[in-house]
């Protein structure tokens, strides 16, 4: 099967600091690849390369088999990445719209759909993640993980085949993460195809069809949770494991 | 001072309110133009904007009056000093709104227009719905701050021959050798107006919120 987005050989120079030096990661489709690794280990910049918010320096990547190319038109930038969802550490809602404004606004100035079905679908949307009944407050008179999830259901809105997620529970109250992780559990099942960034290795471990381990710049370790997580371990990997996340969470994957 | 003074002074404090009231949102309209134009991809227009914003910013708007008032009938064109009086006026704050709104613009954040790129919107349509939405209510404030500034202004224009308020104040007080209760009458009224900008910026406010998420 084709998977939902291939890197080759990706290459990203920050001044003269390589952040990602050589990536070749496959994505499976209707599986979720998690990418995780110590912070400036290059991950986002893996992942915003894929969103094409980032111009790499060398390398491919392709989509569903597609070449994209960023020194492509804006139209077909465009074109590519209305098939991508992306969902960001700081939820990025407009702050002008009401949640159901933020979901509906792409499907009425991009798609053109009239008013009332481009709000129907973003109602439709709302109530997946369970915000039905907040769909008219403003984005600051919802929680962390509300706005989070109001993200999700606006890039959902769009019929993407591969949503991207960077870091979206980082800057969420530990108490609200789980929310988020529940709606993209679901979404998991649902078959889609998903990138995620994340630190939280039990959503990792338990969701996670592949799983790739990045250290300066490059992925050190690949494969099933199982594979990357068994014993013994990448001594980088498992020097992470024990730096940056709780002694909880390694035990969960002990 | 009696009633019929006083009413003299509330006609002349009619005229400051439109003069105000007019350069402003001929201001706010040329402002927009000349920020867009400042924030363009094409060089010349952001140095025609930019030389536009040095001139009428850096010349003194006192200067500026008496420029225009001369300049354009010395050129062949027979304007009022009115007209003379607002163009210097609008075109002065313009500049400063301008550079106000170019501010509102630089503070929408990178993140907000990367979720425009996200969903597909093409730069146009990012601009429209997404970054000028934003950036004005930012910059409610700071117009409103602009307006006051601009109705104080005002009082300028009399060097041309328009008689607002202060000129009002100034030759009823040289009539009446009372000069006290005709200035505090003249506060006053500049008072009344501002406190009327500032219910209107506060009600804008309430009406467009925006505080980053």
């Amino acid at each position: 099967m084709t998977p939902a987005i291939e890197v080759s050989g990706l290459v990203k120079i920050f001044g003269d600091v390589p952040v990602l030096d050589g990536v070749n990661l496959s994505a499976p489709a209707h599986q979720v690849t998690c990418l995780i690794g110590p912070s400036g280990s290059g991950k986002s910049t893996l992942l915003r390369c894929m969103a094409m918010l980032e111009r790499q320096d060398a390398g491919s990547i392709q989509i569903d088999g597609q070449p994209l190319s960023i020194a492509g038109q804006h139209a077909r930038k465009g074109d590519l990445r209305s098939r991508i969802g992306m969902v960001f550490q700081q939820f990025n809602l407009w702050p002008h719209m009401t949640a159901l404004g933020n979901v509906a606004e792409a499907l009425r100035t991009v798609r053109r759909q009239p008013r009332r079905k481009a709000e129907d679908r973003a109602m439709a949307e709302l109530e997946k993640v369970g915000l039905a009944e907040r769909a008219h407050l403003y984005p600051r008179q919802l929680s962390g993980g509300q706005q989070q999830r109001v993200a999700i259901a606006r890039a959902l809105a769009l019929d993407p085949q591969l949503m991207l997620f960077d870091e979206p529970t980082s800057a969420l109250d530990p108490e609200l993460t789980g929310e988020v992780l529940n709606v993209m559990r679901r979404l998991a099942t649902s078959g889609m195809s998903m990138v995620v960034v994340s630190h939280e290795i039990g959503f990792v471990a338990s969701v996670a069809g592949h799983v790739a381990f990045l250290d300066r710049g490059k992925i050190v370790v690949s494969g099933s949770p199982e594979e990357v997580f068994a014993k013994p371990r990448h001594p980088r990997l498992t020097q992470f494991l024990e730096t940056y996340i709780d002694r909880e969470a390694s035990q969960l994957i002990a | 001072m009696d009633g019929k003074l006083f009413l003299l002074m509330v006609k002349a404090a009619g005229v400051t309110a439109v003069c105000s009231v007019l350069a402003i949102a001929i201001g706010i309209a040329i402002g927009i133009v000349v920020c867009g134009a400042t924030l363009a991809r094409p060089k010349p227009l952001q140095i025609a904007a930019r030389l536009y914003v040095s001139f009428f910013r850096g010349v003194p708007l006192l200067v500026q009056l008496l420029l225009f008032y001369n300049l354009l009938p010395a050129v062949g064109l027979n304007i009022s000093s009115f007209f003379a009086a607002e163009l210097a006026l609008s075109l002065c704050t313009s500049a400063y709104q301008a550079e106000t709104l170019r501010g509102g613009f630089l503070s929408v954040s990178t993140g907000l227009k990367e979720a425009a790129d996200m969903v597909g919107m093409t730069l146009w349509q990012r601009f429209r719905r997404v970054e000028a939405p934003i950036a004005l209510r930012l910059t409610i404030p700071a117009i409103v701050n602009e307006a006051i500034s601009i109705l104080h202004a005002s009082a300028l224009v009399s060097v041309i021959g328009v008689v607002e308020l202060t000129k009002t104040a100034g030759e009823i007080a040289a009539s009446n050798y009372d000069p006290l209760p005709v200035y505090a009458c003249a506060g006053l009224l500049y008072l009344i107006m501002t406190y009327v900008i500032q219910l209107l910026g506060l009600a804008a406010e309430r009406r467009f919120p925006v505080r980053s998420a």
